[in-house]
């Protein structure tokens, strides 16, 4: 069954070429990336169910075994990743296609022939990200993936796609020579990139030279995952993006980087390390996060914020490195990658009703557009941690375990994690109180300045107002009544699969909980890599480094 | 062990050099720095292997070392990640400069909205 990893990560990309030779036929374009997708989450159900029945799943591509080859590895962790981020790729393309398709007719310019192409090498190098068994493969699935969000970002070229899209490209590229250089010295110190190998051989180094390969890793990964102080980038440059692009970012891309912090924290370096230091990060991401969200005037900003905000309950998790906050934290990842998709899309259905998301010129929305209100309504409350939703029990687990750890910065995390749910309530409430609870805002000054001038000659001013605002009123509704079924299907999609986090709470929380068990106990990614037969090679890591691969 | 001195050195000025650009605003500046630091971490990646004679099939004929070849389908590897990237940003410059004119990424219109001088005129 291992022939199931590959091919998980080869249907997109020959997807992307499909599409790419098919580039002036949409409907073509279309059935193939839905098709491929779609195919892509049945093999990931596959292999969920597998991994989950037998443990981890090893493919050593070309027949080179583990340390020499390129090596496919699927544990829990890495097969639950792989589903939840096919569904949100999934439900994104159709809301992406739904969006095209209403706005052809419109713009037939619009240069939307590379978006299939390049959304499928996205989810790609998500893909590969997850499954791949060894350091230097990693970095090749960071690079596509990156590669396509940069075009993403900027699709379409206009001033401030190109003004968002520079400051993101640029530290990408900068995280990017980060973790390469690491790589370069991890082989130098060791001879191998293989991650299992590595394991072993990486606890036969001094601990000082560990300690400095292990912080290059979570520097490049801290970047990608926007970790403060390394997260200004974010809020910068994705909600300038489509709606779709700037879901499938939030979604994926940064939980990319937690997956990569857990694998390594787990699997390479020493349990617990740099635990403090995480800690204190995790406390500043999330508090500087959501203080930002709050003052923020527009809808994307807000919810790019609270995404930072919010990894630094993961991080949180993954410092605790005890079973506990790993299930935890990885719940927590499943439960934030669908609520902040759904939230983005959200603000994109806010943006085709309404024509803005800046807060201050949004209202009566909920009058005009009672779907979206409960569609914008019930992740909203999710991110915040109101019970019994998935939100909240993340949180609840996490604090468990920061309680269970017992010292004192845990117990201040625990509390800074409280203050940042409840602000988090605070702001997205401001967020759904204006926009969708408060009347219709009155329009521009300038026409108010018309209305004082002409108020003599014409009806009163009260009259005036209220006649502008039932037109607004009803504009907005003709614009929800329009808005096309795809889109509105996809977000329901999503949230309804972040309810069922919540519904079915129990056995996926004891899946996670396994998951990060068979984390903590290397011996079963070891063994499954290497072959049980092949314990650590001791001293072998002095004489023969490098050489093996010779001849 | 001078070797080793002269190319750490080069490593290190190269990742300066680089990285230095990259931080400018001017895109072909950040294109020129990228491929600096490609070069940096290239050789990076070269040191960081055994040297020897070729690692062609059969044995080495006196008894040499053979040299790593892992390090060099590494840097093969990167060469054509850079070679993508480049492309890309250089297609971003060209297009940078249809759109401003100007050599450099243009100002956050976004910013004078949290300057607090035009609370209506910023877009998301």
């Amino acid at each position: 069954m291992s022939w199931l990893l590959p091919l998980a990560v080869i249907l997109p990309l020959a997807g992307a070429g499909i599409t790419l030779v098919a580039s002036r036929r949409p409907r073509i374009q279309r059935v193939i990336s839905l098709g491929v997708l779609a195919a892509q989450l049945i093999v990931e159900f596959a292999v969920l169910v597998q991994v989950n029945d037998t443990g981890p799943m090893v493919m050593h591509i070309g027949g080179w075994t583990a340390p020499f080859g390129i090596t496919l590895v699927a544990d829990q962790l890495a097969a639950f990743m792989l589903v939840v981020s096919t569904i949100v790729a999934f439900a994104v393309l159709v809301y992406a296609i739904s969006q095209g398709m209403a706005d052809e007719s419109e713009t037939p310019e619009t240069p939307v022939s590379i978006f299939h192409p390049t959304f499928l090498i996205l989810t790609a190098g998500v893909t590969n990200a997850f499954v791949s068994g060894d350091l230097f493969n990693l970095f090749v699935s960071f690079e596509i993936l990156l590669t396509a969000s940069y075009v993403l970002l900027t699709i379409g070229g206009t001033r401030e796609r190109l003004r968002a899209g520079a400051p993101y490209i640029v530290v990408s590229l900068l995280s990017s020579l980060i973790f390469l250089s690491a790589i370069a010295m991890i082989y130098a110190a060791t001879g191998t990139v293989n991650m299992a190998d590595l394991s072993v051989k990486l606890a036969q180094l001094p601990a000082g030279i560990v300690a400095t390969l292990q912080a290059l890793l979570l520097v490049a990964f801290g970047v990608k995952a926007a970790i403060f102080p390394m997260s200004a980038w974010l809020p910068d440059s994705y909600p300038s993006a489509p709606a779709p692009a700037t879901a499938v970012f939030a979604g994926l891309l940064t939980k990319v980087g937690i997956y990569a912090i857990i694998r390594v924290q787990t699997l390479l370096f020493p349990p617990g390390s740099f635990g403090t230091l995480l800690m204190i990060a995790a406390l500043l991401t999330m508090l500087v996060g959501i203080l930002g969200a709050i003052a923020q005037s527009g809808v994307k900003r807000l919810l790019s914020f609270t995404l930072v905000s919010h990894i630094g309950y993961m991080l949180f998790g993954i410092a605790l490195a005890s079973q506990a906050s790993l299930g935890a934290a990885i719940y927590y990842v499943a439960h934030h990658i669908l609520v902040q998709a759904a939230l983005f899309l959200g603000a994109g259905l806010i943006e085709r009703v309404a024509g803005t998301t800046v807060i201050a010129r949004l209202g009566g929305l909920a009058a005009a557009a009672p779907v979206l209100a409960i569609l914008f309504f019930v992740p909203a409350m999710n991110l915040a941690g109101v019970p019994p939703l998935s939100g909240f029990l993340g949180k609840v687990g996490l604090f468990e375990a920061g309680v269970a750890d017992g010292r004192v910065l845990a117990l201040i995390l625990v509390a800074g994690g409280a203050l940042t749910s409840l602000l988090t309530l605070y702001a997205i409430v401001r967020v759904w109180g204006r926009a969708f609870w408060r009347p219709v805002p009155e329009v521009t000054g300038l026409e108010d300045g018309r209305d004082a001038l002409e108020t003599e000659s014409g009806r009163p001013l009260a009259v005036r107002r209220r006649a502008q605002r039932e037109a607004q009123r009803r504009i907005t509704s003709e614009e929800a009544a329009r808005l096309p079924i795809g889109m509105v299907g996809a977000t329901t999609a999503i949230v309804a699969v972040g309810l069922l986090l919540t519904v079915g709470a129990g056995p996926i929380y004891g899946f996670t909980d396994r998951a990060a068990a068979s984390l903590l106990d290397r011996n079963v990614y070891v063994n499954a890599v290497l072959g049980s037969g092949a314990p650590a090679p001791p001293g072998a890591s002095g004489t023969d480094e490098g050489t093996g691969g010779g001849g | 062990m001078t070797g080793t001195i002269i190319l750490a050195l080069t490593i290190g000025g190269l990742f300066a050099c680089g990285i230095y650009l990259m931080l400018s605003r001017n895109l072909i500046r950040v294109l020129l720095g990228f491929l600096l630091a490609g070069h940096a971490i290239n050789l990076l990646l070269l040191v960081s292997g055994v040297g020897g004679v070729p690692p062609i099939v059969g044995e080495p004929s006196n008894g040499e070392a053979v040299a790593d070849p892992i390090p060099q389908a590494l840097i093969l590897t990167s060469i054509v990640i850079s070679l993508a990237v480049s492309t890309f940003l250089l297609a971003m410059a060209y297009r940078n400069y249809q759109v401003t004119r100007e050599p450099e990424v243009a100002d956050d219109l976004a910013d004078s909205e949290y300057a607090g001088s035009d609370p209506s005129g910023g877009q998301e």
